[in-house]
């Protein structure tokens, strides 16, 4: 038996959800091994598992063939397995060698050797060609670079395995070129490797082998060698027609938003959207489909006045929104459901009562003359908390306080009920369970149906499927092909999503 | 529910002042003296007759303005250090405008007090732009402008408003809050009228933050500054105004000084510690506007009854500094107090 990892019918239960189900993963010595699966199908609770975070509740795991009972990720580090988290656990004011060596230090009569360290660092950083400059503080080097020091960080624990969790989600493509490179020298001196993604490209280019999860369930493990994207591709979503959305062909009507030659740099100043045009219409849901990290975020960012443009246009109706304050947005007409509800959406040490005129609360009947009147405010969010059937003991509740189910139903409330043009969705389900995904489904539709327009980003690509009436896939900062969600399948559009242009809309 | 959240907030302060007590009268007791004459003693030196009630009173009136200060920056989200500087110039504005020309007191009054209110104000403006527009951490730039407004104060006492001399002239009658009534009333201890002016203010802070937009856009910020952009509000303009209002608040304390106590700005060696206290104060009251009051009240009758104490009990002033630095310590660690409530329910199930 030559598998340095496996777990046998690991089974994980949430309280409500299964989010793993029998699944399989072994993993040969020297190789990299892909853990393929949509957002939310169980593969970081899996390797949670692997890493001992978490218990599972059936199942084996077996490391070099012998059973392991991994309880803590001491344990996982014991054994060789480390991990390559997607947000990096770095100290900002630290050195490379600092951060590497934190809670393993070399010692030298009680006091840190730092030199024994940073050789030690080289020499690891030679090894493998990682080209990591020890004496760098964290803060100085780039994100790319960070990723390395991470990999170094396991590599100096004596990491015999590593688990490289959507290691390319933060990278540029150069910086994702050299990652290749790196994982291909660490398999050639003996390592083995599970590189967790969604991204077909990247399987393709370098793992051996591939283990499919689908909504928890480990659906199969196939050589690379003798797949195809494609194949991979209906592996992941299933072939089966999920439950889909009921809804009436949309009517598109006139042009609200219109995008033009748009371009955007993110907080690094890395260009992320890179002159996209985009139209949206009365009456119709666009749904932008992506990988995570092509833009999406700063595109919304820019169009709701969060981000500055660098060039380009956004005009709603004729009114161009360009560079405008997100006040004077809101005003405009467009509403927001943002991506993450916690940083942006809620303020949530307030009452969720106080989260609902989060928009309107300078307007009448909340206030007068820069005077709160309470008695209004509570008497809306006890309407829209009847409406939205936000469950919450009183609206007087810290919005903290409530599920995130609830949480993105007090927010769709407050977002849709501004009677907007436009209303811009970004993951409205994110995390939600099914229950309160289809309810905000269907608002969304009642308010297409009402004749707005609807810009919605997601990740998943059933939601996007079910939701849409037109798909635009959005790759490296633009928009490279619109289809029909009736004229594609989930295939196409990962291929689509992948960068690949060679797929036409309607299949082969 | 035995302890709701609300109750326990409540039960905190007041068991932390209990603790501070005690803990006093255990020092007091191990260091050879009369607990129950130290605290006799404290209790008459505070409320023994309506002389010591005034100083009391007096005492109070800077304290409820400078812990509004850091409360307001602190329900804000920011932490204001400066408010003793903010205090010196306050006072130094309001001495400067008292002594500077006579006017009738219906506008020379309200003038000295607007002066100081506008010059602290200043002084909580340059951290607060700094912070908004560069990021520069507010502790920092406030803890720096404390000793700016120290020795610029020191040097215009001696310089600008005198030719030299350690004190400035005593302002005109007409700029005074002093009281003929309120002195005799209070066997002419220094009582004045600015206690009104520090209640006042303590309505217009839970008034500003609690019922109006301004407010809301203030405590949103201090909360959540991304939701507050994404909600449209301006978050560099809500942070300066957060610390232009708390610096306003400050120099207030420093008219409560200039124009009611002394009537004259000295040269001073070192901080008054109105400032400092204040975020005791602040801290005792929960940053709210009645908790500050309630604890401004305790800390003005601790450091006026103390003054008793030598000669009724022979305790040392000092063993009241270490009973307010107790009651600090114990509010602080209220994580303490919460536990053990939180137990006592468990079991009480």
């Amino acid at each position: 038996m030559d598998y340095v990892i496996e777990m046998l019918n690991i089974r994980k239960e949430f309280p409500g959800i299964v989010a793993n189900d029998n699944i399989n993963l072994q993993v040969k010595k020297g190789e990299i091994h892909a853990l393929l699966g949509e957002n939310g199908a169980g593969k970081s609770t899996l390797m949670n598992v692997l890493f001992g975070l978490y218990q599972p509740e059936k199942g084996e795991i077996r490391v070099r063939g012998e059973k392991a009972n991994i309880t803590d990720p001491n344990v996982a580090n014991g054994l060789g397995i480390g991990m390559v988290h997607q947000h990096f656990m770095l100290v900002d004011t630290f050195t490379v060698t600092e951060n590497i060596v934190l809670g393993s230090e070399p010692k030298k009569m009680g006091r840190v050797n730092l030199k024994k360290a940073e050789q030690e660092v080289q020499e690891l950083s030679e090894r493998y060609g990682l080209n990591v400059d020890p004496r760098a503080k964290i803060r100085d080097i780039s994100v790319g670079m960070q990723q390395r020091v991470e990999i170094l960080k396991t590599l100096y624990r004596g990491a015999e395995i590593l688990i490289f969790d959507e290691p390319t989600a933060v990278l540029t493509p150069q910086e994702i070129k050299e990652l290749i490179q790196i994982m291909k020298s660490l398999v050639s001196e003996g390592k083995s490797i599970i590189l967790i993604t969604h991204k077909l490209k990247e399987i393709m280019e370098v793992c051996d082998r591939c283990t499919v999860i689908r909504k928890g369930q480990g659906i199969g493990t196939v050589d690379v060698a003798e797949t195809n994207p494609t194949d991979l591709a209906s592996l992941m979503v299933g072939r089966e027609v999920s439950f889909s959305t009921e809804k009436k062909p949309a009517e598109p009507q006139e042009t609200y938003l219109s995008i033009k030659d748009l371009r955007v740099k993110d907080v690094r100043g890395v260009e992320m959207v890179k002159g996209l045009n985009l139209d949206v219409k009365a009456g119709e849901i666009v749904g932008i489909a992506g990988v995570d990290g092509n833009g999406q975020s700063e595109l919304i960012e820019a169009i709701t006045g969060l981000r500055k443009t660098e060039s380009g246009e956004i005009k709603l109706h004729d009114k161009a929104l360009t560079n405008l304050t997100p006040r004077k947005v809101t005003q405009s007409g467009i509403s927001h459901i943002p991506q993450d509800r916690h940083k942006f959406g809620l303020v949530l040490d307030f009452p969720i009562g106080e989260n609902m005129v989060l928009q309107s609360y300078y307007d009448k009947p909340f206030s007068k003359n820069g005077v709160m009147n309470f008695k209004n405010i509570y008497k809306k969010a006890n309407e829209l908390i009847e409406e939205y059937d936000v469950r919450t003991p009183d609206a007087y509740t810290k919005a903290r306080a409530l599920s995130g189910g609830n949480q993105q139903k007090a927010i769709i409330g407050r977002e849709v009920d501004r009677s907007p043009d436009l209303i811009i969705a970004a993951q409205p389900t994110r995390g939600l369970d099914v229950g309160a995904i289809e309810f905000i489904h269907q608002r969304l539709i009642e308010e297409r149906d009402k004749g707005r327009a609807v810009l919605l980003l997601s990740f998943e690509l059933e939601e996007i499927m079910n939701l849409s009436d037109r798909i635009a896939v959005m790759f490296d900062g633009q928009i490279v092909s619109e289809v029909k969600p009736e004229e594609t399948n989930e295939q196409d559009l990962g291929l689509l999503m992948a960068g690949n242009t060679t797929v036409k809309a309607g299949g082969e | 529910m035995l302890f709701s959240n609300r109750m326990i907030n409540i039960l905190i302060p007041i068991i932390s002042v209990l603790l501070g007590l005690l803990s006093g009268a255990i020092i007091m007791f191990f260091f050879g003296y009369n607990p129950v004459e130290g605290y006799a003693a404290l209790w008459n030196g505070a409320f023994g007759d309506s002389y010591f009630f005034g100083e009391t009173i007096r005492q109070v009136t800077p304290y409820i303005l400078s812990g509004l200060a850091v409360a307001f920056a602190l329900r804000t989200g920011l932490l204001n250090i400066g408010v003793e500087g903010q205090v010196f110039v306050g006072w130094l504005a309001s001495v400067w405008v008292g002594i500077s020309f006579e006017l009738p007191m219906v506008i020379h009054l309200p003038l000295a007090v607007l002066a100081a209110a506008l010059a602290g104000a200043f002084w909580g403006f340059i951290p607060g732009i700094l912070k908004a527009k560069l990021g520069v951490h507010e502790v920092i730039v406030t803890i720096m402008m404390n000793y700016i407004a120290l020795y610029i104060s020191n040097e215009m006492v001696r310089s600008v408003l005198t030719d030299g001399a350690d004190r400035t002239p005593e302002i005109f009658p007409t700029a005074s809050l002093a009281s003929e009534w309120l002195a005799s009333m209070t066997f002419y201890s220094r009582l004045h009228y600015g206690i009104l002016i520090a209640l006042f203010m303590a309505a217009v802070m839970w008034f500003v933050l609690n019922k109006t937009t301004t407010g809301f856009e203030l405590r949103s910020v201090g909360f959540n500054q991304n939701a507050s952009k994404y909600a449209g509000m301006n978050v560099s303009k809500n942070i300066v105004l957060a610390m232009v209002i708390s610096g306003a608040f400050a120099g207030l304390a420093g008219a409560m000084e200039g124009l009611g106590t002394f009537g004259y700005m000295n040269v001073k060696s070192g901080f008054t510690n109105i400032g400092f206290d204040g975020i005791a104060v602040a801290l005792l009251g929960a940053n709210t506007a009645l908790g500050v009051v309630l604890a401004a009240f305790l800390f003005g009758t601790l450091k006026i009854g103390a003054l008793n104490m030598p000669t009724e009990a022979g305790v040392p002033t000092e063993l009241v500094e270490i009973v307010i630095a107790l009651i600090i310590f114990f509010v602080a660690s209220s994580y303490i107090i919460r536990w053990v409530f939180l137990r006592f329910k468990k079991e009480g199930k």
